[in-house]
C-alpha cells in the first residue's frame, strides 16, 4: 500500500505533538504533547470525552490543519514543515476519510462519488480488480447509481468507506463513523472496518467515544486534555 | 464500478457542475435568464442600429435620385438643418440636372419626422407614390403616410392626426421611398414658421455617367455646402459614422458587463456560501485551490453559455415586439454580433466568478465540514 516504506517502521509516529489554536484574543491548547505509535495494519480506536483533543488529532493526521509542534511522520512523511500544498497533495492518496456525517456529494451518485476521490487522486481511470472485490464486501454493487438522497445512513457511510480507500490510502481515518448510524448499521459499518483491516491489512485509526465501538480495534488509545493519556 | 471506470476525469467534472446547476434550477434560471438579457440588450441596440440605419439607407435610395445637397455643417443623420430654398434653384440650373426638388424635414419627437415635399417634382424623381389607400395631397392639413407607419398606428385614409398640430391624412402609400410621413412643403413651412428653408436637395441626373461632373461642379458653386452622390450618402450611413451611436453601444457593451459581473458575482457567492460542505469534502478528497476554481469557472461558462442561447432566443422576440409596436424602428438580427455577445457575456461572467472561486478555493476545509 505503501511502496517504500519499512514493513517494520510504524505507519504512524507521532511525538510531543502540540497545537495551538488562536480563539480571538485566547490560545486554545488543543493538544498538549501528544505521543502515539500506530503500527501497520493496525485498527487503533481513540477515545475521549469532548474537548480532549480527538478531532484535532484527526485533522492533524488527515493534513486539513498543520501542527504547532512536535513530529508526526504518516507512512514515512513528515507532516510538520509541509506546506498547504503538500499537505493537499497527501490528502489525494496517503489519507482516506470516513466522517460521522457521511459527506458525499448530494449531487452524485454513489459511483461518481466514488469516482470523484480518484479524479482528484488524479489516478487512472480503471479501478483494480480488488476494489471490485471491496464493492462486494461493502454490499454497494446494486447501489452505486443511486443519489445519497435515495440510500439509507448505512448505505451512504458504505460508499463513505469505498471512497476513502479507493486510492489505496496508508491509512484509514474514521471519525465517529457510526455516530449517525442505529445499532444495526453501525455493526455492520464497524464489521466491514474490520474486515478491510483483517483482509487488506488497512491501517486504521478510529475516533469515537463509544466503547462498544472502540472494542473492534485492536487497541485504544484514551485521550484527555490534549493528551493520550492510556 | 463498471460506469465510474469509464467516465470519470473531464466528464466527471462536468457532470458535478451540471448536476450542481440542475440542483437548483431556480438559481440556474434566473441566473442565465439575467446573463441572457444582457446579450438581448446588445443584440437588440446593435438590430436596431442597423435596422434604422438599413431602413434610412433604402429609403433614400426610394428616392431615384442621383445626388443630396445638405447644407453647410449638417451631419449624416440631422436632416433637420435648413438652407435657402432659393439653392434648388441654383442647382436645377446646373447642366445634366433633369430634376431638382427640395425637401424640409421637421422632426415630431419620438424619432419621427414629418418630409416636407413638393409632390409633383418628387413623383417626378422617384417614379411616383403607389396609394394603397386614399390619394394625393390636397389641402394644407394633408398628410401622405406610409403604410409602415399606417399599420404600426392603425390608421387609414380619412383620419385626422394630431403631431402636435392637427393634420388629415390624405392617403396611405407603399412604404421604401424618403420618408414614413409626407405633407405638402410649402404647408409644412408654413406651419412651423420655416419659410423658403429646404433642408435636402434631391437632384436627378440625365445620365448616372455624368454624376462625378455635376457633384464636382456644385461643389466648387455651393462652397461648404455637403454634396453626395446617393450611393455616397448610403455608404456613410453606418453605426461607425455616427459618433454618438458608437458611443451608445459602447455604453450598452459596458453595462453589459457589469450586469453579468453583478449577475453570476451574486450568484457563484451564494452558491459557494451554500456549497460549504461539499467544497469541504472536495477538500479533504486532496482537491486543490485550483480545482475548486476550475469547478466553479466551469459552472459560470455553463450559465453564461445558457445565458447567450437564452439572450439570442430572446433577441428575436425583441425583434418581434419592435416589429409589433414600433415597426418605424425596424431591428435586424445580426448574426455576426452573436459570438460577440456571447463573449462579452462570458467575459462579464468569468469576472465575476473570480472573487467567489478565490473564496471557494481558501475555504478552510475543518470549518467547511464542521459546518451545519
Amino acid at each position: 500500500m505503501t511502496s517504500g516504506f519499512p514493513a517494520s517502521e510504524p505507519m504512524i509516529e507521532i511525538r510531543n505533538l502540540h497545537k495551538t489554536y488562536r480563539l480571538g484574543e485566547i490560545d486554545v491548547h488543543a493538544l498538549r504533547g501528544v505521543n502515539l505509535s500506530v503500527a501497520r495494519g493496525e485498527f487503533l480506536a481513540v477515545v475521549g470525552p469532548s474537548g480532549s483533543g480527538k478531532s484535532t488529532l484527526f485533522h492533524i493526521l488527515g493534513g486539513l490543519t498543520p501542527p504547532t509542534s512536535g513530529t508526526v511522520h504518516i507512512g514515512g512523511q513528515d507532516l510538520l514543515g509541509m506546506t498547504d500544498a503538500q499537505r493537499t497533495d497527501m490528502r489525494k492518496s496517503t489519507v482516506g476519510f470516513v466522517f460521522q456525517k457521511y459527506n458525499l456529494l448530494p449531487t452524485l451518485s454513489a459511483a461518481d462519488n466514488i469516482a470523484i476521490a480518484r479524479d482528484i487522486a488524479k489516478k487512472p481511470r480503471e479501478t483494480d480488480p480488488a476494489f471490485d472485490q471491496i464493492l462486494d464486501l461493502l454490499g454497494l454493487k446494486g447501489r452505486l447509481h443511486h443519489k445519497p438522497r435515495a440510500l439509507s445512513g448505512g448505505e451512504q457511510q458504505r460508499v463513505a468507506i469505498a471512497r476513502a480507500i479507493v486510492n489505496h490510502p496508508a491509512i484509514l481515518l474514521a471519525d465517529e463513523p457510526t455516530g449517525n448510524l442505529d445499532t444495526e448499521n453501525s455493526t455492520a459499518v464497524l464489521g466491514l472496518l474490520r474486515d478491510l483491516n483483517t483482509r487488506l491489512g488497512q491501517t486504521i485509526l478510529m475516533i469515537t467515544h463509544n466503547p462498544e465501538a472502540a472494542a473492534y480495534g485492536h487497541r485504544i488509545a484514551k485521550m484527555r486534555d490534549g493528551r493520550v493519556v492510556e | 464500478m463498471a460506469r465510474t471506470r469509464g467516465c470519470y476525469t473531464r466528464a466527471l467534472i462536468h457532470r458535478l457542475v451540471l448536476e450542481n446547476l440542475k440542483h437548483r434550477p431556480v438559481r440556474t434560471l434566473l441566473s442565465a435568464t439575467a446573463i441572457g438579457v444582457q446579450v438581448t440588450m446588445i443584440l437588440t441596440l446593435v438590430g436596431v442600429s442597423q435596422g434604422v440605419l438599413g431602413d434610412i439607407a433604402a429609403r433614400s435610395r426610394g428616392t431615384g435620385a442621383d445626388i443630396l445637397v445638405r447644407p453647410p455643417g449638417s451631419s449624416v443623420l440631422a436632416f433637420s438643418g435648413d438652407m435657402p430654398q432659393g439653392i434648388v434653384g441654383l442647382v436645377r440650373k446646373e447642366p445634366h440636372v433633369v430634376m431638382a426638388t427640395g425637401t424640409k424635414v421637421q422632426s415630431i419627437g419620438n424619432f419621427d419626422s414629418i418630409t416636407g415635399i413638393n409632390l409633383e417634382e418628387f413623383n417626378a424623381i422617384s417614379g411616383g407614390l403607389r396609394y394603397l389607400e386614399g390619394g394625393p395631397l390636397q389641402g394644407p392639413d394633408d398628410l401622405l403616410i406610409d403604410d409602415v407607419y399606417a399599420g404600426a398606428h392603425k390608421l387609414h385614409a380619412g383620419d385626422s392626426l394630431d403631431l402636435g398640430l392637427q393634420w388629415r391624412i390624405a392617403g396611405v402609400v407603399e412604404s421604401g421611398k424618403l420618408s414614413h410621413i409626407f405633407a405638402g412643403i410649402a404647408s409644412l413651412q408654413d406651419k412651423y414658421s420655416a419659410k423658403d428653408k429646404v433642408s435636402v436637395i434631391y437632384v436627378k441626373l440625365d445620365d448616372p455617367k455624368n454624376l462625378a461632373a455635376v457633384i464636382d461642379s456644385l461643389k466648387v458653386k455651393l462652397e461648404d455646402y455637403k454634396v453626395f452622390s446617393v450611393d455616397e450618402f448610403v455608404s456613410l450611413i453606418s453605426v461607425d459614422s455616427i459618433p454618438i451611436l458608437k458611443r451608445f453601444t459602447n455604453v450598452v457593451i459596458g453595462l453589459a458587463v457589469i450586469v453579468g459581473f453583478l449577475v453570476v458575482f451574486l450568484s457563484m457567492y451564494t452558491a459557494v456560501l451554500e456549497r460549504t460542505r461539499e467544497i469541504g469534502i472536495l477538500k479533504a478528497l486532496g482537491a486543490s485551490p485550483g480545482y475548486i476554481m476550475a469547478i466553479l469557472l466551469r459552472e459560470t461558462f455553463f450559465l453564461a453559455v445558457a445565458g447567450a442561447i437564452a439572450g439570442v432566443l430572446m433577441s428575436f422576440g425583441t425583434q418581434w415586439i419592435m416589429r409589433v409596436f414600433v415597426p418605424t424602428m425596424p431591428m435586424l438580427i445580426v448574426y455576426a454580433w452573436w459570438p460577440w455577445a456571447a463573449l462579452i457575456a462570458l467575459t462579464g461572467s468569468l469576472i465575476g466568478a473570480i472573487y467567489p472561486g478565490l473564496k471557494a478555493a481558501r475555504q478552510d476545509a475543518i470549518e467547511a465540514l464542521v459546518y451545519d
